[in-house]
């Protein structure tokens, strides 16, 4: 039976006590356990895979897929790595599941862990996440106390042990590979690909990153079946999608929705529409990486992966930035810049180079003015970060550049030299 | 003197370096130990946790400065921490440090003259929903104006 009116991720956020065992229980938790150890890893595959599930840090790519391309015949342990590491600007999902619903998590860990045959999984939390580690650590603790970690769960034979890692600041660890090096104790540097971490991953060995939203969502299909996530969403990106809504609305917050659903209905309908009443200038819709929208592209556009891809941006963490009219576009670039300079992990040319060059270009622009030379050399560099570095963080400052020079030129004209007057409307 | 880590980080050390195929893959969670043990992480320390887990103090150096969240001196006894990433400003961050700056007398990057306080600012913490927001040594404070600012800096003694 599928509740009809509640969704699948957050149905426990916000109840009293909801990041405890007992409440977690209660509400259902840990049923999906009994019925896994009765079927195949390679049928709890199928079912992910038939379910259409697709990672939820960023990427969208397949889970079920990803786990199927994991060896079996290596001799060598599997890992699982939970990807917590959540630090895209404008995304804060993963840690209202850490806080409010722990157990889901875990609940989803043992399911991976048993469908990749692997017997290890490390917690990959962020170091800022005080609360959130504290909410997970305890919980992993109950689940050990209670057989749900450890050795022989539940009788079924199957061995599982859990390790919370904690990060140090530093974005880049959020990409998977860099996760790796982190967690094997080194700057947090990514690898080149390939071989893909599911082949050669964490200490050699074939290695699942997954995003705790994504982990989040197994224990739903595994009890209700894939059939009963694809009611939810759309034919290509079925099921539900956390949504963390920021900036300029009446009310933010952390919102599930079916993928698929009108970004502007997010907005206006659940977000109390745009503060004090001004008008829509710009959302980011996808975490700070991701090309932006602008009012008109906000008409239609819907929160699903062929939606935002048709409109030129992407659905990245869903973390969704809102902007009103009064925002300065070059100010709020320049802001963007500033982190991508100071979260480049230093290790490729384009990237170390490319993202303090915008960065210094965009607060000339913003203190002494521009050109349109300066306008040319922004995309030169960005058409040169772009594709050319090991991971996409030099990409996730270049998309951003080129999508706010073409959809809100008149932002950066207002800041050419001889026109300094305006060049003070950055103030909100 | 001689660093050594307490009898009970020892231990604590010793269930962390079960959980991990290498020593190497330990050393996040013994910088942490170190920095809550000792207030921060001096080329002492990341000597003696070189030693520790059989690596060259180098490594060591280059991990601790990689990451933002070892201190290699002793921050004020609040080290108060101002997101200034996108969702932060746009609901008022700029004028929230603007605000500390003056208030404590110090810049971006200081400590008060009696320690008590240091001032920074960090990227996105992932309080975007509830911004604009810092972080006060661990722990998140919300939804900030300059009199929620006030209070809080009064609770802290």
């Amino acid at each position: 039976m599928v509740p009809s009116m509640s969704l699948i991720l957050t149905n426990r956020v916000g109840q009293p006590e909801s990041y405890t065992l007992q409440v977690f229980e209660k509400t259902g938790g840990y049923q999906s356990v009994k019925k896994l150890f009765s079927l195949q890893p390679n049928q709890v595959i199928d079912e992910v895979k038939n379910s259409g599930l697709r990672g939820r840090g960023g990427a969208g790519f397949s889970a079920g897929l990803k786990w199927s391309f994991v060896p079996q015949d290596t001799g060598k342990p599997v890992y699982l790595c939970v990807n917590a590491d959540e630090s895209e600007p404008g995304t804060f999902k993963d840690r209202l599941l850490l806080e409010d619903d722990p157990h889901q998590l875990i609940e989803g860990i043992i399911i991976a862990c048993y469908a990749i045959r692997s017997h290890t999984a490390y917690i990959y939390i962020r170091g800022e996440f005080d609360l959130p580690c504290q909410r997970i650590r305890s919980a992993v603790a109950e689940a050990y106390a209670k057989g749900y970690l450890g050795k022989n769960i539940f009788k079924s034979g199957y061995d599982l042990d859990v390790t919370i890692h904690r990060g140090a600041g530093a974005y880049i660890c959020g990409e998977e590979t860099a996760l790796l090096e982190s967690l094997e104790g080194k700057k947090g540097q990514p690898r080149i690909k390939p071989p893909f971490p599911a082949v050669v991953g964490l200490f050699g060995s074939p290695t699942v990153i997954n995003n705790v939203e994504t982990l989040s969502a197994l224990p739903f299909i595994i009890n209700h079946g894939a059939a009963a996530y694809r009611r939810f969403g759309t034919e290509k990106s079925p099921g539900t999608k956390l949504f963390s809504v920021s900036g300029h609305v009446n009310k933010p917050g952390v919102l599930e929705k079916p993928l698929g659903y009108p970004l502007k209905d997010l907005i206006e309908k659940d977000c109390g529409g745009v503060l004090g009443g001004k008008r829509l200038k710009a959302v980011v819709p996808g975490g700070s990486s991701v090309p932006v929208l602008n009012a008109q592209d906000v008409e239609t556009v819907k929160l699903d992966y062929e939606s935002l891809m048709q409109h030129g941006s992407m659905l990245g963490s869903g973390g969704v930035i809102v902007l009103h009219e009064g925002v300065d576009m070059l100010w709020a670039l320049r802001n963007l810049s500033r982190f991508y300079a100071h979260e480049s992990c230093g290790q490729c040319t384009p990237c170390r180079e490319g993202s303090g060059w915008v960065d210094k270009i965009l607060v000339r622009f913003l203190r002494e003015g521009g050109t349109s030379a300066d306008i040319e050399l922004l995309k030169d560099i960005s058409n040169n970060m772009m594709g050319k570095t090991i991971c996409v963080l030099a990409d996730a400052l270049a998309m951003p550049v080129l999508s706010y020079l073409k959809k809100f030129p008149e932002d950066f004209a207002a800041h050419f030299r001889g026109k300094t007057a305006q060049a003070q409307m950055h103030v909100l | 003197m001689t660093m050594e880590f307490s009898p009970e980080n020892k231990k604590k050390l010793a269930e962390i370096l079960s959980r991990y195929p290498t020593k190497q893959a330990a050393l996040l969670p013994t910088l942490w130990l170190a920095q809550g043990e000792f207030g921060f992480i001096s080329q002492e320390t990341m000597e003696y946790v070189a030693g520790l887990l059989d690596i060259s103090p180098a490594h060591v150096y280059g991990v601790v400065t990689f990451y933002t969240m070892f201190h290699r001196k002793p921050p004020g006894k609040y080290n108060l921490q101002v997101c200034r990433t996108l969702s932060c400003a746009l609901r008022g961050s700029e004028s929230l440090l603007d605000h500390l700056k003056k208030k404590l007398g110090i810049g971006e990057n200081e400590t008060t003259p009696d320690g008590k306080f240091s001032l920074c600012t960090v990227e996105c913490l992932a309080s975007c929903g509830t911004a604009p927001a810092m972080m006060v040594n661990q722990k998140y404070f919300e939804n900030l104006d300059a009199s929620k600012v006030d209070e809080i800096l009064n609770g802290l003694k």
